[in-house]
């Protein structure tokens, strides 16, 4: 699954940062129905989580009201250089993962 | 005041826009109607969900299909270069098939005459992946469709689709989107259909779609039978939106709400 992730490649130490998330996903609710009246299942992310060298910054939990390709954008302090590793979880065993490397100077 | 009537008709005369229609300098992208929120969406490529398509898209380029087991690649190489203002100038006339083609239609010809593979369905997710990514090659290129004379018939004939009354609101396109644009239908502002940024991330429908399916909405709308998807009547209609939209620039995937 395809997603789009802005992190800024540098900064200085301390600076506060902008981390923006673009997930492809349907979000399917669960609560429409088909033309013959049948339920289409649900089918949602349930949970993103944001690791910063291993240690979890950022969780949010998504229910069936989220739109279709969640965006999710959040604040952090840059402390060091590193990683920050990305993870979505949801219904139907769907798992998806992605990276972006900073430089803190 | 016989002598600005005389003016006007001759200004009239000698001007090629036809009755009714939005003069040049009053033309506008319907990304000018949108709220400041969906204007930062479209213009920030990590918020714009239609990149998701682009990215799917431009993997799509390089991965072998078809009997032939070619790429799109393998023939038109570097997209970034030999895609370049290709959307701006669609839909195109097709020599072999006498007919213009919009990039939908063309993407599967081309899949049909090279790679030996069979159509994408429109609104597939391939399908609309491979479009977003061919016409995001001419973001911000002026656009250009409508200038082979052998299309002149076809704008002509979407222009008259364009005008022509139809459904149970017996409404034509023209009723809004000429006469009405700088008012609202509802809470939704009536924008001029100048189709700059198609295929576009609606939220509405919570997805990319093309601009056939935006013809089919608005056809819905008026409570009238949509054609189907690559029916003439559409195409012609895409061919003369574009016209009507020449030298505007491309948005490509564009938002829209």
């Amino acid at each position: 699954m395809a997603a789009l992730i802005n992190v800024p490649q540098r900064a200085r130490r301390g600076d506060i940062i902008e981390i923006k998330t673009l997930m492809s996903h349907i979000m399917e609710t669960g609560y429409r129905r088909t033309a013959t009246g049948d339920v289409v299942p649900r089918d949602i992310i349930t949970s993103f989580t944001c690791r910063y060298n291993g240690t979890e910054i950022f969780r949010a939990e998504l229910f069936p009201a989220i739109a279709a390709n969640p965006f999710i954008s959040f604040f952090t302090t840059a402390a060091e250089s590193g990683t920050f590793d990305f993870e979505w979880i949801g219904d139907n065993g769907f798992s998806a993962t992605a990276k972006a490397a900073i430089t803190v100077e | 005041m016989r002598q600005f009537r005389i003016i006007l008709t001759l200004l009239l005369a000698a001007c090629p826009l036809r009755a009714n229609d939005i003069p040049q300098d009053a033309r506008r992208s319907g990304s000018t109607f949108m709220a400041p929120e969906t204007r930062a969406m479209q213009d920030d490529d990590t918020a714009n969900p239609g990149m998701l398509w682009v990215q799917e898209g431009e993997a799509l380029w390089t991965r072998a299909d078809g009997a032939a087991g070619k790429t799109c690649a393998d023939c038109h190489g570097d997209a970034q270069a030999s895609m370049r203002g290709v959307a701006a100038r669609y839909p195109a006339f097709d020599r072999e098939l006498g007919r213009p083609v919009d990039l939908e239609a063309r993407i599967n010809l081309e899949r049909a005459r090279h790679q030996e593979a069979p159509a994408l369905p429109y609104e597939s997710r391939q399908l609309l992946a491979l479009t977003a990514f061919v016409a995001r090659q001419s973001q911000g290129m002026p656009i250009t469709a409508g200038q082979d004379p052998e299309l002149a018939p076809f704008v002509e004939g979407g222009h008259a689709l364009f005008t022509r009354r139809e459904g149970q609101l017996n409404l034509s396109c023209a009723n809004c989107h000429d006469d009405n644009w700088d008012k609202h239908l509802a809470g939704s502002a009536i924008t001029q259909a100048h189709p700059t940024g198609y295929p576009l991330y609606r939220l509405e429908w919570q997805s990319l779609g093309s601009l056939q399916r935006r013809l089919r909405g608005c056809i819905f709308g008026v409570r009238a039978q949509p054609y189907e998807f690559g029916a003439p009547e559409l195409v012609a209609l895409e061919l003369y939106l574009m016209t009507r939209a020449a030298g505007m620039a491309m948005e490509a995937p564009a938002v829209r709400p």
